[in-house]
């Protein structure tokens, strides 16, 4: 049964993911990155992570590829792309090759590693994964103990990434100089 | 009973190797791709295909840490969206010919 899961998410995920890649209109990538992420929830169901399945489709699929798309539209950046020009002389095959290389350098280590008995040592710390109650109530209880701090720290990253995002995307007020002029009176 | 025993067990290293495909689709389209609307999904592919297999890796360790840390990693991923589409909406304010980003050379050597 998970077999047919995989097959099917996983055409999925390579599906969207190449159309990411390949159409010229970005709100077509943006829509076929969704398709991706949904892929991605799907497998993550199916390795019994359901709260990051949540996760995944309200912050990832909910936030930020509708973020992609406000931006996209409100900037109207929604033309396509020329994807004839080929901005480098050789740029598409050495990315190929660089991808194909990435691609069969970690399947070869995936696949070595693969029937060994190496990858199966679990360490000392580890936390079990408790078969007798919900996923979420487990990782929830890690998060606030191993992990407080982290979890603390990535309160201020958000913090500081809202405060920056407003600085950065806001239009000067008419009474304050903005950043064009100061450059320019430095110059 | 017929069908387990003809469809194959998918282990952690169909996961994985999925996980490594997609990363690689991630990193050919930021190579390849000029809009840096574009290229700002492929990195969210590759952040995508690294959080499959700290999943996969976690299942196959029975160890939940390793879900621990894709939470971070998602919380990570959408501050880093956040303010890399905000520097986006001040550079097309500034300069709205500026869509691909060999425009956007100014601090070249």
């Amino acid at each position: 049964m998970e077999f047919v899961v995989f097959l099917i998410a996983g055409a999925i995920v390579v599906g969207g993911a190449i159309g990411v890649l390949a159409f010229a209109n970005p709100v077509h990538a943006a829509l076929s990155l969704v398709a991706t992420l949904f892929g991605v929830a799907v497998l993550f169901v199916a390795q019994d992570a359901q709260f990051l399945a949540a996760v995944q489709v309200i912050v990832y699929a909910g936030a930020i590829v509708v973020l992609f798309l406000f931006v996209i539209m409100l900037l109207g950046v929604d033309r396509s792309d020329d994807l004839r020009v080929e901005p480098i002389v050789a740029q598409r095959p050495l990315a190929l090759l660089a991808g194909v290389g990435v691609l069969a350098a970690s399947l070869v280590a995936v696949l070595s590693a693969g029937g060994s008995t190496a990858t199966r040592t679990v360490r000392s710390t580890a936390v079990a994964i408790p078969t007798d109650e919900p996923d979420i109530t487990s990782l929830g209880r890690l998060l606030f103990t191993d992990h407080v701090l982290a979890f603390e720290i990535t309160a201020i990253l958000l913090t500081v990434a809202v405060v920056g995002a407003v600085v950065l995307a806001r239009r000067p007020g008419r009474d304050e100089p903005s950043v064009e002029a100061d450059v320019e009176a430095e110059a | 009973m017929f069908v387990a025993q003809t469809l194959p067990t998918v282990t952690a290293s169909w996961y994985v190797s999925l996980a490594a495909l997609l990363f690689a689709i991630g990193a050919v389209g930021l190579l390849v791709r000029r809009n840096p609307l574009v290229m700002f999904m492929c990195v969210e592919l590759m952040l995508n295909a690294v959080n499959l297999t700290f999943v996969a890796f976690a299942r196959s360790m029975g160890d939940l840490g390793g879900q621990a840390l894709v939470f971070f990693v998602m919380v990570v991923a959408a501050a880093e969206v956040v303010v890399g589409l905000a520097i986006m909406v001040a550079l097309l304010r500034r300069r709205p010919d500026a869509t691909t980003a060999d425009d956007v050379a100014a601090l070249r050597g």
